[in-house]
């Protein structure tokens, strides 16, 4: 509805140069323009030492950083699946969340219907995300390519209501577990960390790094990223688009997915448990700059530090405060986000 | 989504606007008539769906005057809805102010809010995408603060005295009293002749234009920052008439209620399946989903033999009206006021 010149890529169009500039799909980080990167790293060194006059005590404050660390490496493969959707589609998805969820649930199933290890969902829960996600860009979304964003945007709003509504009339609103038989704590530099929290951050990074590679050394990222740079020029190269758009989305409901399962362990299952991880990650997309991989997970885990230290600096408001008052900022001074390139 | 617009230049398109105007306002006498004599024909328990139907059109219309007819797709009315409904509660837990005061009130903050959050966007020059997600995470900002601020009760929210009488002046009366239909219709009727005019006034017009095509109106010297924060407060002043008359109907608000994401989502939903950027398509869109929450529970309560294994489960209302809103958008973008406007025109 911005006129025009909005419609899809055909045209570079005037915001599209503003504020996507040269970070659409790029899984390189730029840093020339190193300085966004040095304030936010001035500004987590201030967070920490804020947290550590207000707590007093070095351990909270350790807590706190190492609970960021863990927490911030789900946001980054969660991140990592949105952005993407983001760069090669051009579609905010809002029902990322609701994948999520979706990963939770499967978890679920698999834990506590067939008792077995929860861990064994996870290659459930990714190849059933990628197929579910896959379907839904052939079948719906596909439709609507090269249209407005608003109309993908209310596409995508209203599958995430009717996946966390599905998900609500299938299992009811009560909380679910898929707690591990033991869970034990591990000890990293005086701070203690669940087991199960480990392996979410394990698993997300080797995941985060699957994805990568999976973009830079094979042939089919090569397709994925030269769609990202130009839908005309790569379907002139003989690059099926619409397949390049489905996988594409397939992997970024994966990534979902596969956080979900990671989390599974220790959140509480709801029906609506994603809608708290979608915004988060948008916080991290958009940090990273709309369509940067690398960035997204480089945001993801400056987010879960924020959430964290935050949390204990600003005592009795919710730790999410501090993550969102961090999200209009960069909307307002830095939209192109802290690894974009500046406007050019 | 893109959305026709009938101005042309030439007095030909001021004689268009004039009759067009006109009709508008017969179809509004009609239907507010109309409208009058349904509580005589339904039946009194109807009476929440009735009033939830109003709620959904205030909301809806506020949403379209700026995201249908000016083209800021808001993900986040939930903040002026919530802003409306807690300035009413609060203002009359505390001080004991009578509701209407609150409206005033409520509608100033929530349109001074509004300016404040359409002036950091559009100076930084945040447009589609980028303006959703800032109007989505100043709602969701005020939901948190609501919930961690002990003055406004944190997650407990407020709960409207009750009075022992009926009172006009303190907007309360018994339980399906008519008043709170009439004066719901009202409030419609109201907000539907603001929109109208708003339309037809230089701004309305000049917000219209920036929509379709901001640097042309620019050239032109349309002040685009004064006409894009005009229509975002009006817009904000009209989705806070809602959330009062919510809080005052339903008597108890919290922040979920106010500020969350599913309040969000009921001002965009009507509107989009009735018509964006159409004048009957928040009300039209209201009239069906206001009535799907109630229609579900009844099924539910006694379902089709094949729905069996649903009984007792709640959300079947939003996978519908969610299925409803993909359809629309994948089908009919223009919703379903405006297909229908189209294919008149064509005929």
């Amino acid at each position: 509805m911005t006129g025009p010149t909005n419609a899809g890529g055909a045209v570079p169009s005037k915001d599209g140069t503003a504020l996507r500039g040269g970070s659409r799909a790029t899984s390189r980080l730029s840093l020339r323009h190193s300085t966004p990167l040095i304030v936010t790293g001035a500004l987590l060194v201030v967070l920490f030492i804020a947290a550590l006059l207000r707590s007093g005590s070095m351990g909270i404050t350790g807590q706190a950083l190492l609970t960021g660390i863990i927490s911030g490496g789900v946001y980054s493969l969660l991140a990592m699946g949105l952005t993407l959707v983001f760069g090669v589609l051009d579609i905010v998805n809002f029902a990322h969340g609701a994948f999520l969820a979706v990963g939770l649930y499967i978890t679920y199933e698999v834990a506590h219907q067939a008792g077995l290890n929860p861990y064994i969902a996870l290659p459930v829960a990714i190849l059933g995300l990628f197929v579910l996600g896959l379907l839904i860009q052939l079948l719906l979304l596909n439709r609507t390519m090269g249209g407005t964003l608003e109309r993908q945007l209310l596409i995508t709003l209203g599958l995430s209501l009717l996946i966390s509504n599905v998900l609500l009339l299938v299992f009811g609103g009560d909380p679910l577990s898929a707690n591990l038989k033991s869970d034990p704590g591990v000890h990293v530099f005086g701070a203690v960390a669940n087991l199960s929290r480990v392996i979410a951050l394990g698993g997300a990074l080797v995941l985060a790094v699957l994805v990568f590679l999976l973009l830079e050394r094979t042939s089919f990222g090569r397709a994925i990223r030269a769609v990202a740079a130009s839908r005309q020029g790569a379907g002139l190269v003989g690059i099926d688009v619409r397949l390049v758009y489905a996988v594409t989305f397939g992997l970024g409901t994966a990534c979902a997915g596969a956080a979900g399962m990671l989390i599974a362990p220790f959140t509480t299952i709801t029906p609506t448990a994603g809608d708290q991880f979608n915004i988060l990650a948008f916080v991290v997309v958009v940090m990273g700059g709309l369509g940067n991989v690398m960035g997204a997970v480089i945001s993801g885990v400056i987010v879960g530090l924020v959430e964290q230290l935050g949390g204990v600096a600003i005592a009795g408001q919710s730790p999410l405060l501090g993550v969102f008052i961090l999200f209009l900022l960069i909307l307002l001074i830095r939209p192109q986000g802290i690894f974009g390139a500046t406007s050019s | 989504m893109t959305i026709t617009t009938e101005t042309r230049p030439g007095s030909a398109a001021i004689q268009n606007r004039r009759q067009s105007i006109q009709r508008s306002l017969i179809i509004l006498v009609v239907i507010t008539v109309l409208a009058a004599f349904a509580p005589a024909l339904l039946p009194e328990s109807s009476q929440t769906i009735a009033v939830r139907v109003l709620i959904f059109a205030i909301m809806a219309i506020g949403w379209n005057l700026m995201s249908g007819y000016g083209g800021m797709f808001s993900f986040g009315h939930a903040a002026f809805f919530g802003i409306g409904a807690y300035t009413d509660v609060y203002l009359l837990e505390h001080f004991g102010w009578s509701p209407w005061i609150s409206l005033v009130v409520g509608a100033m903050l929530a349109a001074l809010v509004a300016i404040c959050i359409g002036y950091l966007a559009f100076r930084y020059k945040l447009r589609s995408a980028y303006f959703a997600l800032a109007t989505f995470a100043f709602a969701e900002m005020l939901r948190l603060l609501a919930t961690n601020t002990s003055w406004v009760n944190g997650t407990t929210g407020f709960h409207v005295p009750l009075l022992p009488d009926n009172s006009w002046s303190m907007l309360q009366f018994a339980a399906n009293a008519p008043q709170y239909y009439y004066i719901g219709l009202a409030l419609v009727v109201i907000c539907l002749l603001i929109t109208m005019f708003y339309l037809r006034s230089r701004t309305g017009i000049h917000t219209v234009a920036v929509r379709d095509n901001e640097d042309a109106a620019d050239a032109l010297g349309v002040n685009v920052m004064r006409v894009k924060l005009t229509t975002m407060a009006l817009s904000a002043a009209i989705t806070s008439v809602a959330g009062m008359f919510y809080a005052q109907y339903f008597m108890f608000v919290d922040p979920d209620i106010a500020f969350g994401q599913a309040q969000s989502v009921q001002a965009i939903a009507p509107a989009v399946i009735g018509g964006v950027a159409t004048l009957w398509g928040p009300l039209v869109g209201a009239l069906i989903l206001g009535p799907l929450s109630d229609l579900t529970a009844g099924w539910l309560r006694n379902p089709p033999t094949f729905l069996e294994f649903l009984s007792g489960r709640g959300g079947l209302d939003v996978v519908l009206y969610s299925i409803l809103l993909i359809v629309i958008a994948l089908v009919l973008p223009k919703g379903i006021v405006g297909s229908i406007r189209d294919w008149w025109k064509r005929r």
